[in-house]
């Protein structure tokens, strides 16, 4: 993966840029040491490493604002980091850049019930905003797989998704406002408690906009009375493809589950290895999740097993027990970290049309035969949005990289059948050389744009989400203009 | 000016000197230059897949074609978009590019989410006449910046709309309302929060003044509906008299298209509020008729002609639109809240990118 070259004159300048952040934050905020930088080398995707020139702990808008004005003036590139769980390089430092992390920002502000709305500092994980409004029976809706750990910034940033976005949407489809700082020290107020900022829609673009265009301290969730009561079913299939039809059966149907969840037989194995779900021995799960009151999912539920019966299922089990559903989607939830401990992967995101899994599956296999690479798929069935883990030896030299390239024919293919080459992960850099499949330069120039705008000098997370020959003007320009 | 495809729409552009007005089918009222494009021609379902809850359509096209291919198969666009045209007092056919470019949404809003919700893509053209794609058919998407929210409720400022793909939902099998009596706009929005904050997936909740009703809608499956419609008449019982109401599709459409206005005297706005807000703010401003959507988030007013409403307002959390007057009063007043100066200087540099010739809809978001 190739990365813009540090620019010497700004690291000529560290110690200058240390002196100054250490007059904005307070002691301990500011961390330059090489062992201690080292901590923020890389995030989830751990192929990539790259230790920031300094990294910068602060505790309010203030001084986020502080710090971006001085690295504004000094010409320093910016990465903000939330919790460091992208899977996608998201928050991959560059040699010569200040890491802006957003991990003390935890607070939570305001909780408003009666208008059904959260205002937290942006450094709270995902769990632990629902967390804060459990005692009244509300959550919030998106679930990323992460969400024990991963930050709200994170989320905003890369426009997060979950199993239960089926029904609830993902990260945009929940967020109301934003406190945005500018790369200049600037502070801007888009939307808030009402339900729709007025103007151009903004928050839209700034949601998914993976930290290049201003870094959000505080965020008006939208929170959401928790149903009554949930309850998944496990439907197991000898085949791939008729459980791709049972999906799209059901969603046609007219019953929307909150959740419908497909694994292969590699994963449902190392899930069952991992959670003792109860999972059976099959070629293809579903986990179908319904909710509302006992007899409402009791109808639901019955609807849906009466389609999957037409699909000649080896398995069709109904979960007894919160404790049975609890494991369920343990299981599922779990599904990385399990392929994890058997063997490295790489984890793609591509999204397809629903009505294209059986094709885009079948050929997934192909290719694995042809890589001589074994895939494990567990994914969002219902809304198309894949997770094909690759498995590759990150010992065995010349792996990853083909691991690589089995990685981008299967997200072209994604592309190719109308899909896209993210769902939820971000582009970040392992994506940001395939965008030029998916758009024209004329696409990618409109985007840009829009960077342009909010991030004049090109300093905010540098060298993601476009292909640097797409980007290149741009960030030349920045550095000869210093 | 009514080019027959994308190519000569963006061919249009790029050999346009002079500032035009976008027009679908006109009947959003937006005003504006005397020249205009006009969309009418890019017209068609491109593509329906009921089993993957997506359907793509050439900007152009009549919402009622759309809303009819949907019905055959038994979906519905969710966001419920509004009929303007009762309201405005104008004739045409409105088209989904309109509904888009006005993110154009309905009572169920407050719980599907807004016209911008359920767009999945865009191709448009830009202001130097290159056509553009972001986003695309898929439910979830998160490949590079989003410029369909973007272009969402941009009114023709950011480029011309040639196609939008949208996320359809089923159809629910029934729905039900029940009205609850109150003589007040805090009970009525104090009974409409209890409601949204109950399990019971309300998805209408409208507070009439003058009919003296508070509205609560629930659809889905019969029997759930008829569960969740008792529930949420067993919790409202202590806010006042408690009853279901017959007709509920022709009351939603008349909410929808606010039609208790209609025909009457005065200017229109809609204000959005934070819902608790909505009591207090409705009575800062005097209106002449008032109608509460969104739970209290929403409020439609009529006022007498050319009266200021921001003024009225002073500050708060929220902005007022207008979506009725006529051209001295817009002119004088702006369609759309000021904004704060660092968001406005955003919107502005945006403007200057996407459309660097000021040529569409200028003057109109400021």
């Amino acid at each position: 993966m190739e990365m813009p070259q540090p620019n010497p004159d700004v690291i000529s300048r560290k110690s200058g840029v240390i002196a100054r952040l250490q007059q904005v934050l307070p002691v301990g905020a500011v961390i330059h040491d090489e062992a201690e930088t080292r901590a923020y080398e890389c995030d989830a995707l751990t192929a990539y490493k790259c230790a920031p020139m300094i990294a910068v702990l602060p505790s309010t808008t203030q001084e986020v604002s502080d710090v971006l004005r001085i690295c504004h003036e000094e010409g320093v590139p910016v990465v903000p980091r939330g919790a460091g769980t992208s899977l996608a390089g998201g928050a991959l430092p560059t040699a010569d850049c200040v890491i802006l992390g957003v991990a003390r920002m935890n607070d939570v502000l305001e909780v408003d019930y009666d208008n059904r709305f959260i205002r937290v500092q942006t450094g709270r994980t995902n769990l632990s905003v629902t967390g804060a409004v459990e005692e009244e029976d509300f959550f919030y809706a998106p679930d990323p797989s992460s969400q024990l750990a991963c930050a709200i910034a994170g989320n905003i940033a890369m426009n997060s998704g979950g199993a239960h976005c089926l029904k609830y949407g993902v990260t945009t489809n929940n967020l109301m406002g934003v406190t945005m700082v500018m790369m200049d020290g600037s502070v801007v107020e888009i939307g808030g408690a009402h339900l729709e900022a007025g103007g151009l829609d903004l928050l839209g673009v700034i949601c998914g906009s993976e930290g290049q265009l201003g870094v959000v301290t505080e965020a008006t969730l939208r929170i959401l009375r928790k149903p009554e009561g949930a309850r998944p079913v496990l439907m197991g299939f000898d085949d791939n493809e008729v459980a791709g039809q049972c999906v799209s059966d059901i969603i046609k149907s007219g019953i929307l589950p909150v959740a419908i969840e497909f694994m292969d037989r590699l994963c449902i194995q190392s899930c069952e290895n991992f959670a003792h779900a109860g999972y059976p021995d099959c070629e293809a799960l579903l986990i179908v999740e319904v909710e509302g009151s006992e007899a409402e999912i009791d109808s639901q539920l019955a609807k849906i097993v009466e389609i999957a019966r037409r699909h000649n299922p080896v398995e069709l089990r109904e979960s007894q027990s919160a404790e049975e559903s609890a494991r369920i989607w343990l299981g599922r939830k779990s599904a990385f970290g399990a392929m994890g401990q058997i063997n490295d992967y790489m984890c793609l995101d591509g999204t397809i049309p629903v009505s294209s899994l059986p094709a885009v599956l079948r050929r997934i296999g192909e290719l694995s035969k042809e890589y001589g690479l074994a895939v494990g798929n567990v994914f969002h069935a219902g809304d198309g949005n894949m997770h094909p883990l690759i498995l590759f030896d990150a010992n065995k030299p010349g792996d990853l990289e083909k691991c690589e390239a089995f990685g981008a024919e299967i997200l072209k293919l994604c592309v190719d059948e109308g899909g896209c080459l993210t769902g939820e992960h971000g582009v970040g850099i392992e994506k940001r050389d395939l965008m030029s499949h998916q758009y024209t330069q004329q696409d990618l120039e409109a985007q840009m744009a829009v960077k342009d705008v909010f991030d004049p000098k090109w300093l905010l997370n540098p060298a993601k989400v476009f292909p640097l020959d797409a980007s290149e003007t741009r960030r030349v320009t920045r550095i000869a203009a210093e | 000016m009514r080019p027959d495809t994308e190519a000569e729409l963006a061919e249009l552009v790029a050999g346009q000197n002079e500032p035009v007005r976008i027009v679908g089918g006109g009947t959003r009222g937006i005003g504006g230059p005397e020249t205009a494009i006009n969309t009418t021609g890019l017209s068609g379902i491109t593509l329906y897949e009921p089993g993957a809850l997506t359907l793509v359509a050439k900007a152009g096209t009549p919402v009622v074609e759309i809303e009819g291919a949907l019905a055959a198969e038994g979906q519905q666009l969710a966001f419920e978009p509004m009929d303007h045209r009762g309201l405005l007092g104008v004739t045409g056919e409105p088209t989904i590019g309109g509904v888009v470019a006005a993110n154009i949404s309905g009572p169920r809003r407050i719980q599907a989410g807004a016209c911008r919700d359920f767009l999945l893509g865009v191709r448009y053209v830009d202001g130097t006449g290159q056509v553009i794609k972001n986003g695309g058919r898929v439910m979830k998407n998160v490949t590079g910046y989003d410029l369909v929210k973007l272009m969402a409720g941009s009114w023709g400022t950011l480029g011309v709309l040639s196609e939008v793909s949208l996320k359809v939902l089923p159809k629910p099998e029934a729905m039900a309302t029940i009205a609850i009596r109150v003589t007040d706009a805090m009970t009525a929005v104090r009974a409409l929060s209890t409601a949204l904050k109950s399990p019971y997936e309300v998805n209408g909740a409208v507070y009439d003044p003058k009919a003296g009703f508070a509205y609560l809608r629930a659809e889905g499956f019969s029997d759930s509906v008829a569960y969740r419609v008792g529930q949420l008449q067993a919790e409202l019982s202590d806010v006042g008299e408690v009853a279901p109401v017959d007709a509920s599709d022709d009351l939603w459409r008349a909410f929808r298209n606010v039609e208790s206005f209609q025909g009457a005297d005065g200017d229109v706005w809609r204000i959005s509020v934070k819902p608790g807000d909505a009591p207090e703010i409705a009575a800062r401003i005097e209106a002449e008729k008032t109608l509460f959507d969104w739970g209290g988030g929403l409020i439609w007013v009529l006022v007498p002609k050319g009266t200021d409403l921001r003024s009225r307002l002073g500050a708060f959390d929220g902005h007022a639109t207008i979506v009725r007057a006529d051209d001295e009063t817009i002119e004088r007043l702006g369609r759309f809240q000021p904004e704060t100066a660092g968001v406005a200087a955003l919107s502005k540099g945006l403007r200057q990118r996407f459309d660097p010739r000021g040529l569409f809809n200028p003057g109109l978001m400021g």
